[in-house]
């Protein structure tokens, strides 16, 4: 909390000009702090007369036990999911300046197979937990594993990719720890003065960027967002260490899946290298048969504006923007999207944009590196016919 | 069946800037809403209420002004709101907020279900949820689309995953999280909101919980954020008109230019 320290206070009112929310008043010709405050301490900076202060009465944890580098190593039915890659590869880049040993970490029902990939793209250590109570993914199982895997070897970092898996039960395990965990982070660093994990996100809806620190806890937790860092390469001759752990999952499982139903043609928004949207310019469901010729032709995701979805022409899975999916492809086609705030939200840090649009003031040409101002209809049939003959020689 | 609903006020509009000089947020004149994906959350609730009886509440973290939000919820057709607000609360990360509404959830008494909004507008961490529930020491479901039936004490219900619906049962008291799928939420009728303005919402001190203190605000909460700043717009974008044939014609060359065609 902050404190005032009345004998020093002169009243001069700078705090009160300075705080961003609000917070600080005159009560009975004193200042006083109501609850608004967010202890962002800008007050105290402002304060001429040193009269402010921040009291921390913090639980402090011997950091020092801490050691290593870990990953969540997230499985599909297929194998290693290409996002372990760039966990690995983020992990690579914090071994350069902490020099500490990373490992991977993999629960399943049947995973063994899948180690000899991390290691040779890197890891010094591949943890496995295998357990037929791990076979299909189940927050609360995953979440104790985790949690007492980490709670017995005691790495001083975690990172898992913010899929939909890894934003489930990731906070789960932070929570059974007691530790820190910033979500989706677009980037992640080691401050080499302190040797602390830096981690940037974006908030606000991405109009605001803030770096975070997690300073007395252990171990620092991030999930990243997909498709930020590259896949991690095979090194040639990279050898490390496989190591079996048999933990007892004492969970009650109280959660049972019964049944899986695909879902046509989300292959999975966030890990699309290209994704073709389809907003209201579509006019129709029928319509959007355009976008999915589109796509498969170019290999790319279909996405859509809240506005088709609201308009009951494509499932809400397809959804891009605020309620809907955060997406970053190599390139993103908008196709009749004018883009509005929370549609842009989801996607505008896409590598690169092309948005095709009639109207020549859409906002959505704002964040577009191409804009074409033309038809969706004159313009889509045209260009899937160009690609056609193309890829037919 | 009792029902919880955790709400949070945000800022409607995200268009925040930080002043380069003061590190200031500049929010001139925004007005303040239920988180969007909470208002999927009342609705839900208010439905299971009118399924399966019982009762439904809100509740929120944050300051004073945070009323008007639960007594939206209250318009809507939830029963009773409260609020914990505190000093002691500012400040406070994912894991603090978490901790400080599962005491306030206990606090209010018995629950059989607890519905989150899969996150909020203006932090999208999604977290708190999750952590919610490993306080309460409770089973929890996440992005639900529709709940199917509840009987014998257990949930059906369908969650949203990367490519799949999953079907998932789980025994109460769950906590779910909630995605805009699962339903339309209602206007607020006339009567609504008159019981709204007559709503009286409990105000929950930190002292009224009875915890250690140190697990509230920034001293219970291990993140801090050490630097805010406005990213700068990096679109260096151009925009072209003319016949169909050109415009293809560009669209095609850059495809070529970024290595897909």
């Amino acid at each position: 909390m902050i404190k005032i320290i009345y004998e020093k206070c002169n009243l001069c009112k700078n705090c009160i000009e300075s705080c961003p929310f609000g917070a600080i008043e005159i009560k009975e010709n004193k200042i006083n702090i109501n609850e608004k405050c967010t202890l962002c301490g800008l007050c105290i900076k402002n304060c001429p007369e040193q009269a402010l202060y921040k009291e921390e009465k913090e639980i402090k944890i011997d950091t020092s036990d801490y050691k290593g580098i870990w990953f969540f190593a997230e499985t599909r039915e297929k194998g290693i999911s290409s996002v372990s890659y760039e966990m690995l590869s983020a992990c690579l880049k914090l071994k350069e300046k902490l020099n500490e040993e990373i490992s991977g970490v993999l629960l399943g029902g049947d995973v063994s197979s899948f180690a000899s990939q991390l290691i040779e793209r890197g890891c010094d250590n591949v943890y496995i937990v295998e357990n037929e109570k791990l076979q299909t993914f189940k927050e609360q199982t995953f979440a104790d594993a985790f949690s007492k895997l980490i709670k017995k070897y005691k790495p001083s970092i975690v990172i898992a990719a913010a899929t939909m898996i890894g934003r489930s039960f990731i906070p789960f395990t932070a929570a059974r720890i007691k530790t820190g965990l910033t979500a989706d982070c677009t980037d992640i660093d080691i401050d080499e003065e302190t040797g602390l994990l830096v981690q940037t996100r974006p908030t606000f809806g991405g109009n605001l960027m803030a770096r975070i620190i997690c300073k007395n806890h252990r171990p620092q937790m991030a999930t990243i967002r997909p498709k930020i860092f590259s896949p991690a390469e095979v090194i040639d001759g990279k050898e490390g260490k496989i190591i079996k752990e048999n933990i007892e999952i004492d969970i009650e499982e109280n959660v049972e899946v019964i049944g899986r139903e695909r879902v046509e043609n989300v292959v999975d928004l966030q890990e699309a290298e290209i994704i073709i949207s389809g907003g209201r310019g579509i006019k129709a469901a029928e319509n959007f048969s355009l976008i999915r010729e589109l796509a498969g032709l170019l290999g790319a995701a279909v996405g859509s504006s809240r506005a088709a979805v609201d308009s009951g022409w494509i499932p809400y899975p397809h959804q891009v923007g605020q309620t809907g999916k955060t997406v970053k492809p190599k390139i993103y086609i908008a196709c009749g999207i004018s883009g509005a705030i929370q549609h842009l939200a989801g996607m505008q840090t896409s590598d690169y944009i092309i948005a095709i649009n009639k109207d020549p003031d859409a906002p959505i040409f704002k964040v577009a590196n191409l804009g074409i101002v033309g038809d969706v209809f004159e313009i889509l049939p045209l260009l899937i016919k160009k690609l056609k003959q193309i890829k037919g020689g | 069946m009792r029902i919880v609903v955790c709400i949070k006020q945000v800022p409607e509009s995200l268009d925040v800037k930080i002043d380069p000089e003061t590190k200031r947020i500049v929010r001139e004149g925004v007005k303040s809403i239920i988180n969007p994906y909470d208002t999927y959350a009342i609705e839900e609730g208010i439905r299971l209420k009118e399924r399966f009886g019982g009762e439904v509440l809100a509740i929120s973290m944050g300051p004073f002004q945070a009323e008007e939000a639960l007594k939206e919820a209250i318009a809507m057709g939830v029963d009773d709101g409260f609020l914990l607000t505190d000093k002691k609360f500012g400040g406070s990360d994912t894991l603090a907020t978490s901790f400080t509404l599962s005491c306030g959830i206990k606090k209010t008494g018995n629950f059989d279900i607890i519905i989150c909004g899969r996150e909020t507008l203006d932090g999208s961490t999604g977290q708190v949820g999750p952590e919610i529930a490993e306080f309460l020491k409770i089973p929890y479901i996440t992005f639900v689309s529709k709940i199917e039936n509840i009987s014998d004490n257990i949930i059906y219900c369908t969650r949203l995953m990367e490519d799949h619906y999953e079907k998932v049962m789980a025994k109460l008291p769950v906590l779910i999280t909630v995605v805009k799928e699962i339903n339309e939420p209602r206007i607020p009728s006339l009567k609504g909101l008159l019981k709204a303005k007559k709503a009286e919402i409990k105000r929950i001190t930190a002292d009224q919980l009875g915890e250690d203190e140190r697990f509230f605000g920034q001293d219970g909460s291990p993140t801090r954020v050490i630097d805010v700043w406005t990213p700068e717009i990096k679109k260096e974008g151009k925009k072209i008109e003319g016949e169909p044939e050109y415009l293809t014609d560009e669209i095609i060359k850059q495809l070529k230019t970024l290595g897909v065609v």
